[in-house]
């Protein structure tokens, strides 16, 4: 009773939102589950119980491998945002670290395009991503041109083999500066005594960076790593602005879309269940990680 | 989970303290800092500058060129085009960014002083909820919201944004609540007899306004920018601006200076917020990365 008396308050307050995401998340997820392992591939709606058909006809069973040229494009594209946005990050935290004057209007221009949404941006990383070439050379291709570096000219995402790397390029733009302020963040939290000491040492700049203040920004490497290979994997807005949905194109965000439209209620749960599998790897490790590091603390 | 927002400041002081002295090294630091400047701005160039081109003007070989005729007349298409969807648009982003910062703050709060058992597992299932692909829950969502009855359109996108909001908005007030508020001030309420309730309304939410700029600014601008559920749960005529957009720009032959004005008019309220409350959509950035 006195337990009930003082936990109870606190539940209260709590329980509305525990029941929202019990039921929308938790509960919805159990649905689409359900979903799919069942048969309702058409409007109309059968609900048979088919075992875990749906999904190994994904991987084994679909015209053309469509769904495993999803998921290569989706790592294409996540290893060239993910490599992207943590070195542009990295430098321009570093470089603005090493102070600059005006550093907060480099800042704010840096970090601008986070403002901006996908769906926005896209409309002009569209044009600018144009694949003509040479005399109708646009956008990019034709700054290339402009500066006598001809052979950096690419048709961009309408390359078959590496389109996705270029479809990320907008995604680095976008997100270089969120991790800028993160990494930003890390070399504040770096206590003063530390760069302190090691300069009493004799360390020499090399040395201070290389073996006291990157070793101290692991952390931050790690959270921006999750986020943006998080926010890589549901990928959706960006490819359906700049691209459409197509073929070439195609990650499995957009694929279940694309079953949705014509109905195939079965095979868009299961690429879902797969995508949120495939994120939950990721982030329920780190959950378990930060939640440990904190009770250490 | 420490200290995960920054105190507006704190990133001025980072480096502004330290000298900056001209050598060859600074030459290259800024030399950089200047290509990537321009580089970061590029995409803007092309958009203001095609947004003021119409007719023959526009093509993909002259997109870098000023306008030979500067006109308003693409801006003019694009408003026409996308006023309805703008100011629909406010309807869900205000009402969004209001709810689910108060409920944010109650949740942060007991979170942040109430150790109950099993603490630390209801608030990673609840983190969790942040990071899920929205595509797992959103067959389902459809039918369930028509079926409890929600008005299509912006009331199902303004309950569904408070409802995923819920996890980083309570994230961010525990974050702030941990970190800055001592535990004894709510000590002192709790024996003057104050109950959790009224410690809430009349001890933490006056000193909570720091943290509610943070979430107010994040739910703003995700539901400002939000196109899965948009695309998922409204249309053209019932939706948000990032619909609406889209209609304008992606069809067959679009008209690239009204898109590129539309894409403006869509970004001008996310970024005036940026530009105004810059400071703290960083500590709103901080405060996304769980742990720093």
């Amino acid at each position: 009773m006195r337990r009930l008396r003082h936990w109870g308050p606190g539940l209260l307050l709590l329980s509305p939102s525990l029941i929202l995401l019990a039921v929308f998340v938790y509960g919805l997820i159990a649905w689409t589950t359900k979903v799919s392992v069942s048969d309702e591939h058409t409007a109309l709606g059968s609900k048979g119980f088919v075992g875990l058909d749906n999904y190994t006809n994904l991987f084994t069973n679909d015209i053309q491998d469509r769904f495993v040229h999803s998921l290569k494009n989706l790592a294409v594209f996540t290893v060239v945002f993910l490599v992207g946005a943590m070195f542009f990050g990295l430098l321009w935290a570093f470089i603005l670290e090493r102070g600059v004057r005006a550093e907060g209007f480099f800042r704010t221009v840096y970090l601008f395009p986070m403002a901006v949404s996908f769906v926005a941006s896209g409309v002009v990383w569209r044009w600018l991503m144009n694949p003509n070439m040479d005399d109708n050379a646009g956008g990019l291709n034709a700054v290339f041109v402009a500066m006598h570096l001809d052979f950096l000219q690419s048709a961009w995402w309408t390359n078959p083999t590496w389109g996705m790397a270029s479809m990320a390029i907008p995604a680095v733009w976008q997100l270089s500066g969120y991790v800028m302020a993160l990494f930003l963040a890390g070399f504040r939290g770096i206590p003063h005594e530390l760069r302190e000491a090691a300069a009493m040492d004799g360390a020499s700049t090399y040395r201070l960076y290389r073996n006291v203040i990157f070793p101290q920004l692991t952390p931050v490497a790690l959270s921006a790593l999750i986020i943006i290979g998080h926010m890589s994997m549901k990928m959706f807005d960006l490819i359906m602005s700049v691209s459409g949905p197509q073929w070439l194109t195609e990650v499995p965000a957009i694929y279940v879309w694309q079953s949705l439209l014509t109905s195939d209620y079965a095979k868009a749960a299961a690429i879902s269940i797969v995508l949120l599998l495939l994120v939950a790897i990721v982030i329920v490790p780190y959950l378990i990680y930060t939640n440990r590091v904190e009770k250490n603390s | 989970m420490t200290a995960v927002i920054a105190p507006p400041s704190s990133l001025e002081t980072v480096v502004a303290k330290r000298k900056s002295s001209f050598g060859p090294g600074s030459i290259i630091k800024y030399a950089l800092a200047l290509l990537f400047l321009i580089i970061v701005l590029m995409p803007m160039y092309v958009l203001i500058v095609t947004s003021f081109k119409a007719g023959s003007d526009i093509g993909v070989t002259s997109q870098w060129n000023l306008p030979a005729h500067w006109t308003v007349a693409s801006w003019d298409k694009a408003w026409t085009a996308l006023r309805p969807a703008f100011l629909r648009t406010f309807e869900l982003a205000i009402p969004v960014a209001v709810i689910s910062s108060v409920i944010g703050a109650a949740n942060g709060f007991v979170l942040s002083r109430w150790r109950f058992p099993g603490a630390d597992l209801v608030f990673t299932l609840i983190l969790f909820g942040m990071f899920i692909p929205y595509q797992a829950v959103m067959i389902p969502l459809r039918d369930i919201v028509t079926t409890i009855g929600i008005p299509p359109g912006i009331p199902t996108l303004v309950f569904v944004h408070c409802v995923y909001g819920i996890p980083i908005c309570t994230l961010i007030f525990r974050n702030y609540y941990a970190t800055t508020v001592p535990e004894e001030l709510v000590e002192a309420a709790r024996v003057d007899g104050a109950g959790l309730l009224r410690t809430f309304a009349w001890i933490i939410l006056p000193i909570s306004i720091p943290g509610f700029v943070v979430t107010i600014i994040w739910q703003f601008t995700s539901a400002w920018n939000d196109y899965l559920f948009a695309i998922f749960l409204s249309n053209t005529r019932n939706g948000p601006i990032t619909i609406a957009l889209n209609a304008l720009a992606g069809a067959q032959s679009p008209d690239y200076a009204a898109s590129m004005a539309g894409a403006l008019i869509t970004s001008l309220p996310t970024l005036l917020v940026y530009v105004l409350l810059g400071r703290w959509f960083i500590g709103g950035l901080m405060a996304g990365s769980v742990k720093s």
